[in-house]
């Protein structure tokens, strides 16, 4: 069958690729555009490794048709930075050693910075269960929630 | 597969009439795992999220009419919708992650049809009731009525749910949902139970719905367990009697999340639990 | 021969402190490339058919239809690879034998767990890869399966080898069993320690398999070219070692075998050995195409290595003013389809923290209807360790003591001699009880079903073989190669330290780089805790010869001997004003003229690392049990163990409180669910239940420092040590809590509230 066009805007970019129409967000974001940032850990929405948002709102990229996305605007992990200027969430997560092997690391920054948008002063329960969908099997969380509390705190100031 | 995104209700009826076996895409956090493990393979998906119908939610005389597709994540952050249906808000929290919420939605969750979905529970403890679309025109139903077993609903081929109805809140009446899952997030319900009642001036409880989720092969509307509390002050003993009602009520399986014997165990816990919220909401509303 | 680089103290500048590691900035901008984040031109898509049966005899296997659909340009089977000789090889913590690795990576004559691959197909698109595996026939003639310990071990239980006798028994056995070995630790004379007791405690406990549950599945890429080479890129915690296993298994020579190390998205013991490697390679070497595989979660859960599940047996004996006079278990270990479980580590850890006169542990290798274990952080330790701190703390509640007192009336320490062989060295395990029992955390006040449990944990640690090269640049920076995957812990960041530490240079001039198989001679995999302490080690080695060249430089330079020249602070500098006046010359000033003066100046170490030290460490923790639902609540944790030196304490830390969560969920709710078909009901992260940020509470952390001798910068591994006490000091809490004592893992809410019902009977 032929492949379906797909016009979209990515990281502020407008962007066009041909997807299956059974092809996964995810699936095209990496296999199609090689935008390899956004990781996949389960495929089913458990782990949350490939979150982006869409129109600003957090989804599992894995959960999303590709076809599903025409006309939006999707923002994923490789447009966090502004140019050579981390994003605070990123700055904070290097700062507090807040990942290890770094393959959640997209997902959670996506999660956090999305969170911070809805809510500049979260708790720590707050953080921890808006991070739930953000399986981290290195780190045991903890330098994680610091990372978010800091960042939150340096974007409020 | 082919992909379909009709705009109006009468171009979404008209495909899913033209062919079989076709799939609705609301959310999609079900249907795409179900695609991805080979447990579905439709030859069209029908994506419902650009008939306005479905994407609303509106108050129309007291009374809230939520689109069936409406995401999770939109409902929780409705303000006045939470303040008025807490309940629902409840079970809708726990469809999922944050992640899952910013697509699944409470119409999904229902058409899935699984006995542990979170929002029906509350739905039905609510009093909601669903606008349905098909080839015979429009109907209404309870949305007790809607799921029958694991996987299968009453509509009919061709019928899609269009929108959420819910009653006018009384006064002095509040809602809640718990469940029992071994993690806090990211879990299905072992047990979940839903509670809406109402009180008068006296705190004398005089109506409630009762309905108990993943205890049986669909969501179960409890009638003992409301009888146990309607008439009384809500005391220990009445708590107690609708807790054993509920009890009574399950015809749980074991599997994978949980055995027969802890689950009916659990239903009593999670109602008395979910009773006593209601109730304090009740009282200060 | 090996080497070991003993410890000085000395004022340090870099070491100890937090800089940002190297990889940091990649990680947090998805730059990154972890195993599926690389792509070929024309590369194929490899799918693999596996057994939907626990155990089955093949009959046949018709691939003709597969073949023959447009868009699939290759299939292998078990015919494509040669059968293997039994061969033993080390694998990380354990050991493997090519005879099963080879039955392993694709079935021969049976299939032995739900999700053994059968077959692999590479094709132009994945839609077309899954459609010939559906086209795929395989018969199966489906035998009995056992899947648990208890029933494995019987006499009637259907056996997976029949050529596996139990070795380590006399006479050798007649027929064949599913234990495939026993073995025997001990000293001392364990009925007279009994006969010395006043107290004795005997008690069984069970635990179900659990994964390791790394986020990343595993991924590789395999392009095989015309001339016989192969490149292959894989996310795995030693290329080395996967090279090895691969030309083995493919009879292809190690030199045309290339291995790519990508970043790796976890591993934690399960990603030492090959999955799909050799399938990518071989569909690669048919097509004439470079092939892809990434595994899905589903997979990943059916058919790489979880740990074992156990029964365990402790009986313990002590005098009444506490001290343990007997200590004797029986460890029935699953292996999974092939033999070679953690159970000799394990059996070596049960009692070693205690200075112990008499013990016996017995080992029992048991092959089982699942997938071959791997290992899985501090490789079966944690199982026997929840047994034994169980006992312990009953002990300690009977006799009326502390239970940290009672550790410490028999804590091993420097001389101690273990069970199970060498004596202990200089080691830091008294020091953390007395840290526990200083700590805040166990004096601070618990509510009603509150309750407090400690536990403690020993690991060996390894050295072993590791080649890193050191390159001054010609502007004075300085590239070090290093062969040890950074599993994640950020040993990058602490190979940089050391190297500026040595040479007296800032930390972000020196590059650290993990080099690839054709870069660097063999490095052993990171696992069993030694990247740090061998790398670390041979990065020093390779420092101090670029030193001594550097100061060899500018003696020439300055017409001196070169005993006449100092380092100092990145500078070459006259030893005294004796040698004379002369301008001290830095790194950079010497490395711009090096290609004149002698070449590149370059360290090489090519070692095999030894003196790894033991590391111990002591958790407390605090829990609230629904007496209603018999939830656990995790409310306050705290690790304490000795690093011996924490190079970056940031990511020492980050191994503290990864370890512990990690040990909470296999405490708490994690466990393989088979159905009565011996097939995996939970292979997914929904109802494998991994903790979630919201599960647990900060993870407080103290390091203890007691140097180890044998590493310059007396360095210990720290990885393994932080997931063995949880288990045992939850369920101690558990206790403390409500008074129930939980001798089954996981300890989930419905035996909880079981066990609570049972009590409240009583």
């Amino acid at each position: 069958m032929a492949r379906a066009h797909v016009t979209t805007t990515i990281n502020g970019d407008v962007v066009d690729f041909l997807c299956e129409a059974d092809q996964t967000l995810l699936s095209a974001l990496r296999d199609e555009l090689r935008m390899t940032g956004t990781k996949e850990g389960c495929g089913t929405g458990d782990c949350g490794a490939c979150s982006v948002t869409i129109d600003g709102r957090l989804v599992c990229s894995c959960l999303v048709l590709a076809v599903e996305v025409e006309g939006k605007a999707i923002d994923t992990i490789e447009g966090m930075a502004d140019g050579e200027n981390l994003h605070p969430l990123q700055k904070k997560f290097l700062e507090h050693a807040a990942l290890q092997c770094g393959i959640c690391t997209p997902g959670i920054l996506i999660a956090a910075r999305s969170l911070l948008e809805r809510n500049p002063d979260p708790s720590e329960t707050e953080i921890r269960y808006w991070l739930a969908g953000n399986l981290c099997r290195c780190t045991g969380y903890h330098k994680i929630v610091e990372a978010v509390l800091d960042a939150a705190r340096e974007m409020r100031s | 597969m082919r992909y379909e995104a009709p705009d109006t209700l009468a171009g979404a009826t008209a495909i899913l009439a033209a062919n079989a076996g076709a799939k609705i895409l609301a959310g999609g956090t079900d249907l795409l795992v179900q695609m991805k493990s080979d447990m579905a393979d439709p030859p069209v998906v029908v994506d419902v999220k650009k008939i306005p119908e479905l994407c609303r939610i509106t108050l129309v005389d007291g009374a809230y009419r939520v689109g069936a597709a409406v995401t999770g994540m939109e409902l929780v952050e409705h303000a006045a919708f939470a303040k008025t249906w807490p309940g629902v808000i409840d079970g809708v929290k726990l469809i999922g992650s944050v992640q899952i919420k910013g697509r699944a939605s409470m119409g999904g969750n229902l058409c899935n049809a699984s006995p542990a979905a979170d929002s029906v529970p509350a739905l039905i403890a609510a009093g909601a009731r669903v606008e349905i679309v098909g080839p015979q025109g429009k109907r209404e139903a309870a949305v007790e009525d809607i799921g029958i077993a694991p996987g299968r609903t009453s509509l009919k081929p061709g019928e899609m749910v269009v929108a959420f109805l819910f009653p006018k809140r009384p006064p002095r009446s509040g809602d809640a949902y718990l469940r029992f899952t071994p993690r806090t997030e990211m879990d299905i319900a072992v047990v979940g139970a839903g509670i809406s009642l109402a009180l008068d001036a006296q705190g004398t409880c005089t109506a409630a719905r009762v309905s108990l989720g993943a205890v049986a092969p669909r969501a179960l509307l409890v009638d003992a367990a409301a009888k146990a509390l309607i008439g009384t002050k809500l005391d220990a003993a009445a708590l107690d009697r609708m807790a054993a009602a509920c009890s009574a009520a399950c015809q749980p399986i074991d599997d994978k999340r949980g055995t027969k014997e802890y689950r009916i165990k659990v239903a009593a816990v999670m109602a008395t639990r979910a009773a006593e919220i209601a109730m304090d909401r009740a009282r200060k509303s | 021969m090996s080497t070991t680089v003993k410890y000085v103290e000395r004022d340090l500048k870099v070491v100890g402190t937090r800089p940002l590691r190297p990889d940091g900035v990649d990680k947090v901008t998805g730059r990154a490339r972890y195993g599926a984040d690389y792509n070929l031109p024309g590369q194929l898509v490899g799918l693999v058919l596996r057994s939907p049966h626990a155990h089955a005899r093949i009959k046949s296997i018709d691939v003709t239809a597969a073949e023959k659909l447009p868009g699939v340009k290759a299939v292998v089977t078990r015919d494509d690879f040669p059968d293997m000789p039994v061969e033993y090889a080390a694998a990380g913590e354990l050991t493997i034998n090519f005879r099963d690795v080879t039955r392993n990576m694709m079935a021969r004559e049976k299939v032995l767990y739900d999700g053994h691959p059968v077959a692999a197909v590479a094709a132009t698109s994945e839609s077309i890869a899954r459609k010939a595996l559906k086209l795929m026939k395989v018969e199966y003639e489906v035998l009995g399966h056992v899947i648990d310990v208890r029933d494995a071990m019987k006499a009637d239980a259907p056996v997976l080898h029949e050529d596996q006798f139990t070795v380590g028994v006399e006479p050798k056995p007649t027929k064949p069993s599913n234990v495939a070995k026993r073995l025997v630790f001990g000293c001392g004379d364990i009925e007279a320690g009994f006969k010395k007791a006043d107290l004795v405690i005997e008690r069984e406990f069970n635990t179900k398999p659990v994964h390791q549950g790394y986020i990343e599945p595993q991924a590789c890429l395999a392009n095989y070219t015309e001339d016989g080479q192969v490149e292959l890129w894989t996310a795995s915690q030693g290329h080395f070692t996967l090279r090895a296993q691969c030309a083995k298994v493919l009879a292809i020579e190690v030199s045309k075998i290339r291995v790519i190390p990508t970043e790796l998205g976890g591993g934690f013991g399960g990603k030492n050995n090959i999955y799909n490697e050799p399938l990518a390679i071989a569909l690669s070497r048919k097509s004439n195409r470079p092939v892809k595989m990434v595994m899905t979660r589903g997979e990943v859960f059916r058919a790489t290595g979880p740990t074992s599940g156990a029964q365990v047996k402790v009986k313990m004996g002590c005098t009444k003013d506490g001290r343990i006079v007997a200590g004797e278990a029986e460890l029935n270990y699953q292996a999974g389809a092939f033999a070679g479980s953690s159970v000799p580590m394990a059996s070596m850890c049960t009692f070693t923290r205690y200075d112990l006169e008499n013990v016996r542990v017995v080992g029992h290798d048991i092959t089982v209807n699942r997938p071959k274990v791997a290992a899985y952080r501090a490789p079966g330790a944690p199982i026997a360790v929840f047994a034994v701190e169980t006992i312990i703390d009953e002990m300690a509640e009977k006799l009326g003591l502390d239970p940290i007192d009672m550790r410490l009336k028999n804590a091993a320490k420097e001389g101690t001699q273990t069970y199970y062989g060498p004596k202990l060295g200089a080691i830091g395990y008294i020091d953390t009880l007395k840290k526990a029992k200083e700590h805040p955390h166990l004096t601070a006040p618990l509510g009603p079903n509150q309750g407090r449990g400690i536990a403690t944990g020993f690991w060996f640690n390894i050295g072993n073989e590791t080649s890193t090269t050191l390159n001054v640049n010609e502007d004075g920076t300085v590239t070090l190669m290093i062969g040890t995957i950074d599993v994640a812990g950020g040993s990058r960041a602490a190979f940089a330290q050391m190297v500026a530490e040595e040479l007296g240079i800032p930390y972000d001039k020196v590059r650290p780089v993990v080099g690839d198989t054709s870069a660097l001679g063999f490095n052993f995999v990171t696992a069993g805790s030694r990247g740090t302490f061998a790398t670390g080690m041979a990065a020093v080695i390779c420092a101090r010869q670029a030193i001594d060249k550097l100061r060899e430089r500018a003696a020439a330079a300055w017409k001196v001997p070169v005993d006449g020249v100092i380092w100092e602070n990145g500078f070459a500098k006259p030893a005294s004003s004796n040698v004379g006046d002369f301008e001290p010359m830095s790194i950079a000033q010497i490395a711009k003229t090096a290609g004149r003066t002698g070449g590149t100046i370059a360290g090489h170490a090519e070692i095999n690392a030894q003196g790894a030290g033991p590391g111990f460490g002591t958790h407390i923790v605090d829990v609230e049990v629904d007496r209603q639902t018999g939830a656990v609540k995790i409310l306050r944790y705290t690790v304490i163990q000795d690093t011996g030196k924490a190079i970056h304490p940031a990511y020492v830390e980050g191994q503290f409180q990864g370890g512990a969560v990690q040990g909470i969920g296999w405490a708490l709710n994690e466990e393989y669910i088979y159905n009565k078909d011996g097939r995996l009901e939970n292979p997914g992260f929904l109802d494998y239940r991994v903790p979630v940020a919201s599960d647990v509470p900060m993870i407080d952390t103290v390091i203890v420092e007691v140097p180890n001798p044998n590493h310059p910068y007396g360095v210990r591994g720290i990885g393994e040590v932080p997931i063995i006490p949880p288990m045992a000091a939850i369920a101690n809490a558990i206790y403390d809590a409500v008074g129930i004592r939980m001798q089954e893992q996981p300890m989930s809410p419905p035996k909880i509230l079981k066990a609570l019902e049972t009590a409240a009977k009583h």
